[in-house]
């Protein structure tokens, strides 16, 4: 490990607030290429803070690809030029000397921005919320091994579920579309028996409400996908929609 | 009354829960909605508990710091979640699990507690597996289970190497239909920063809006801090950046006692640091333990590549040491030897670092069934250090992971203060002085979904419904508290980071209060933190205002309470005049170094009281052993 260090500049977004206007800034660093990106930018915190200069916002949390709190747009592409990692996994041997960085945050109508590159992705949970689970209560299930289920489903809904809702998928959509991340939660609930009694009502709600949210609709560019940390297939889209179109012909709860 | 009663049932162990749930009193389901319930957290154990608990028709407020309760950082976890189902045949027991708990903890957790945790155990599964959570399965459609750091059966539920994640996200997905239910309201970007008691009893709490810096004040009938561990205290390690100890240490300042706070686990398989610039460690899942062999070089300060290094110059120490578990040697142990070796001179090129190695399992099994396995731990690997661990062996290291230590609690996972309840990672309940692998999820999942519905329902049974109003002068008197020490804070206009503090007060505390640990050290600890407790006080800068987005601001009050824990940390552990588990005292190991404990003087859990900044009371729990014979652990 370790080389040497490398020199880059970079133009960070820097807003107030919602209603402020924002624009970029410059600045300028000498990092370790074993250094995260994250850690990059604590850096020029750190050093910012002791000029008694407000630090940079952004947020992140795991660190790990994990928890999905990270997300910047790096040089125009939501998590940075490494394809299937979140921002947080970024590291600064990807980048050369001299190299100049933009950074902003995730742009969509449905993510407002509350300070600098922190943007509000409750709509997500929003969606959530309306019918991402399956309606059981704690206590009274069978035994976990009374249903089999195929390795091979049960991959399929291990790969839909590996969603870590960082919102990269309708930063990079240019219809800012939730379609992704709706579609990788269905899919997992589609896929497994558990998720059957309730398989129509929860696409039906759940589409529902993303159109509600001011999420833009799916035109298939696939750049969803390319942006994705976690490799979610556009397949999930597909399978949603054929359940949504089922659903909405069979259905007599919903017109 | 004793000041701590653990209040633990009489009779039979195997029957006490039983008998327990039997004789609590019940909240009649019409008036359940009468009562209101503040749950601070929304990691596995907090989703799980507000989920339950608003499915029994209380009203319940969730809070979580994070912006989405699926943020928590239970979401981490990678290798797995015990159960004693026995799915594999291989001789497990709910009294196997039990057993296997209470010597990994090195028999200072409480019986009873442990045991109700191994019998809830295989409702956490079915509960799961019941909410679409995508298990690992075999090819007859079956659940897959592993072996796991320290046991010797396969007991360990898995989903890939994102175990927590999936459970999170189904016990999150709980939470979220009570929400949308209405049964549940969820606080987001609210950071609990106040306890507020009236007449001694736990009536509510407040919160800043992260969001614009307001103090929200909320009073219910009873308050559950599921809150988390408290190892970023360390500065650098496996907890995810915003983990902190807050919630808990204003409530132990309030009369929560803390226990055992020394009872830290470090945990063996992490990344090495690469510099000064580092923010946190990552955490390579010990499930690698099963596959790979840790060894160094036999000789000091070889700078020789791994591939150069000749079989019989390796030395496969954990092997060699602990001949019948090997690689899967519990974590203290684990740890403690491969702090050993590099300070021997014998780490990876001389420093601080052992390797993972999967040569051996490659070739007898094949790429592609260690791929499957451990496919994405190995991106994760790669993309961090920009080596792949199919040709060169991981390099590894310990690094701080897990508290065991945490809010005192009684069998109902209630503190001493009444009215406020303690879940997951936050309470000292179930692992001792060492937790073993797999058994964190386990236990926030059994404490959220499997007990507190029953204990918290036994404790409003006897509360009367009327709601204590957020204009009461407790609630005045905590709030103008507050906004003092946020004004104070940004007053000092000092010269030093926030960061800056916590990265020194890091370094005391992995260098005298770590692995490894000694009565000069320690007393030193104590010096050098109250010391920069002063000067924190005196030169911190905190830039940025109060009525607005200001993350330094938020740091800076969880760097002001690890400065008065990590004293406590140390006081404990310079008390503590034996080893055992995670805590190693230097003057107490046997001949070939092992931690020896002192059953006879130090067979009980310390409860701190807090008294002022700097002093504390200890209160004694003894533990009975009934079951089980206390033993000196031996993993040889
Ligand atoms: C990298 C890693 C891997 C792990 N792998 C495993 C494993 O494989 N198996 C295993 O059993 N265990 C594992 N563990 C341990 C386990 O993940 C944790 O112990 C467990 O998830 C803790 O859950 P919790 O619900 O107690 O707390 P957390 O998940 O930490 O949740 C804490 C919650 O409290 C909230 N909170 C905290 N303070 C406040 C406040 N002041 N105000 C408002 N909200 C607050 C947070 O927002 C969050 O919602 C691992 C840990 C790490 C670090
Ligand atoms: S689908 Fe991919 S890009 Fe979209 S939220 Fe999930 S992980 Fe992020
Ligand atoms: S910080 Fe958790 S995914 Fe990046």
């Amino acid at each position: 490990m370790s080389g040497k260090n490398i020199n880059v500049s970079l133009k960070i977004w820097r807003q107030d607030g919602p209603k402020t206007v924002g624009s970029f800034a410059e600045y300028k660093i000498s990092i370790s290429p074993d250094a995260s990106f994250l850690e990059m930018l604590d850096e020029i915190n750190n050093d910012l803070e002791s000029k008694n200069q407000i630090p940079i916002a952004f947020e992140s949390d795991c660190r790990e690809g994990i928890c999905g709190t990270c997300g910047l747009v790096i040089n125009g592409q939501p998590h940075g030029p490494i394809p299937k990692i979140a921002t947080c996994q970024l590291h600064m041997r990807n980048f050369k000397d001299g190299d100049p960085i933009w950074i902003e945050p995730f742009r969509a109508k449905a993510f407002p921005i509350i300070k600098d590159l922190v943007v509000d992705r409750s709509g997500f949970d929003e969606i959530l919320q309306t019918g991402g689970y399956i309606s059981i209560n704690t206590g009274g299930v069978p035994d976990a091994n009374a249903i089999p289920i195929s390795k091979d489903i049960a991959s399929l809904a291990m790969d839909a579920a590996a969603c870590i809702g960082c919102g990269a998928c309708v930063a990079a959509c240019k219809n800012a579309s939730a379609m992704l991340f709706v579609s990788a939660k269905v899919s997992q609930y589609a896929l497994l028996p558990q998720g059957q009694p309730e398989r129509s009502q929860r696409v039906q709600s759940m589409v529902a409400k993303m159109d509600e949210l001011g999420f833009g609709s799916c035109t298939n560019t696939y750049a969803c996908e390319a942006e994705c940390p976690k490799g979610i297939s556009v397949t999930n889209i597909a399978r949603m929609n054929r359940d949504y179109i089922k659903a909405s012909v069979t259905s007599n709860s919903v017109e | 009354m004793a000041v701590l009663d653990s209040k633990i049932p009489a009779g039979n162990l195997r029957d006490k829960w039983t008998n327990h749930k039997f004789n609590m009193k019940l909240v009649n389901p019409a008036n359940k909605r009468k009562y209101d319930i503040i749950v601070v957290g929304t990691g596995l154990a907090g989703a799980s508990a507000a989920a339950s608990l608003g499915e029994l028709g209380y009203n319940v407020s969730a809070f979580t710091f994070h912006d989405s309760a699926r943020r928590a950082h239970s979401i981490s976890a990678q290798g797995g979640i015990n159960a004693s189902k026995n799915y594999q045949n291989d001789g497990d027991s709910v009294y196997r699990l039990f057993y296997d708990t209470v010597k990994g903890g090195d028999f200072r957790a409480r019986e009873a507690n442990v045991h109700r945790l191994a019998e809830v155990s295989d409702n956490i599964i079915d509960q799961c597996v019941a909410q679409g959570v995508p298990f690992a399965r075999e090819y007859g459609g079956l659940l897959d289970n592993r072996s796991f750091g320290g046991a010797q059966v396969s007991r360990t539920f898995y989903a890939r190497g994102q175990t927590g994640q999936q459970l999170l996200l189904g016990a999150v997905s709980a939470l979220n239909r009570q929400v949308g239910l209405g049964k549940v309201k969820l606080y987001t970007r609210r950071e609990m920063l106040s306890l507020v008691l009236v007449d001694g009893v736990a009536k509510g709490i407040l919160v800043r809006n992260l969001v614009t810096g307001e103090v929200e004040k909320h009073s219910a009938h009873a308050v559950i801090l599921a809150t988390g561990g408290y190892a970023n205290v360390f500065f650098l390690s496996t907890n995810a950046m915003n983990s902190n100890a807050t919630a808990i240490w204003r409530a132990h300042k309030k009369g929560a006692m803390f226990a055992n706070p020394c009872f830290t686990q470090i945990h063996p398989t992490c990344l090495p640091v690469h510099g000064e610039s580092q923010s946190k460690l990552t955490l390579m899942s010990e499930s690698l333990r099963n596959d790979g062999r840790v060894w160094v070089s036999k000789k000091k300060n070889d700078m020789r590549a791994p591939g150069q290094i000749p079989e019989d110059e390796r030395d496969y120490y954990l092997e060699r040491k602990y001949p019948s578990f090997g690689n899967l040697s519990p974590r203290d142990i684990s740890s403690r030897s491969a702090k050993e070796v590099c300070d021997e001179g014998r780490g990876v090129m001389g420093g601080d670092a052992v390797y993972l190695d999967f040569e051996d399992s490659i070739n007898r099994l094949g790429k592609k069934a260690i791929e499957e396995k451990y496919g994405n731990l190995f991106e994760i690997y790669e993309t961090i250090t920009g080596e792949n661990p199919y040709n060169v062996p991981m390099k590894i290291y310990p690094a701080p992971h897990y508290t065991m230590g945490g809010l005192w609690v009684d069998y109902n996972l209630m503190s001493n203060v009444p009215g406020l309840f303690i879940l997951g990672e936050a309470n000292f309940s179930d692992h001792g002085a060492n937790r073993l692998g797999a058994s964190a999820l386990m236990q926030g999942l059994a404490d959220g979904y499997f007990v507190i519905p029953y204990t918290v329902g036994d404790y409003l049974a006897s509360q009367k419904p009327t709601l204590v109003k957020t204009d009461h002068p407790e609630f005045v008197k905590a709030e103008s508290e507050l906004n003092e020490q946020v004004k104070k804070l940004l007053s000092i206009k000092g010269k030093r980071t926030v960061d800056d503090f916590h990265k020194t007060l890091g370094r005391i505390m992995w260098n005298k209060v770590g692995m490894a640990r000694n009565d000069k050290g320690l007393k030193e600890a104590i010096e050098e933190i109250r010391a920069l407790r002063s000067e924190y006080w005196k030169d911190v800068n905190v830039v940025g205002s109060n009525g607005d987005f200001n993350q330094t601001l938020e740091r800076a009050g969880r760097v002001a309470d690890y400065l008065e824990l990590g004293e406590l940390m140390a006081l404990d552990a310079l008390t503590r005049n034996e080893s055992c588990g995670g805590h190693f005292r230097e003057e107490f190991q046997t001949e070939d170094g092992e931690a020896k404990r002192d059953d006879q003087n130090y067979t009980f859990v310390s409860a701190w009281e807090f008294i002022n900044p700097g002093e504390w009371n200890l209160h004694k729990e003894n533990l009975e052993y009934e079951s089980v014979k206390l033993s000196q652990r031996s993993y040889k």
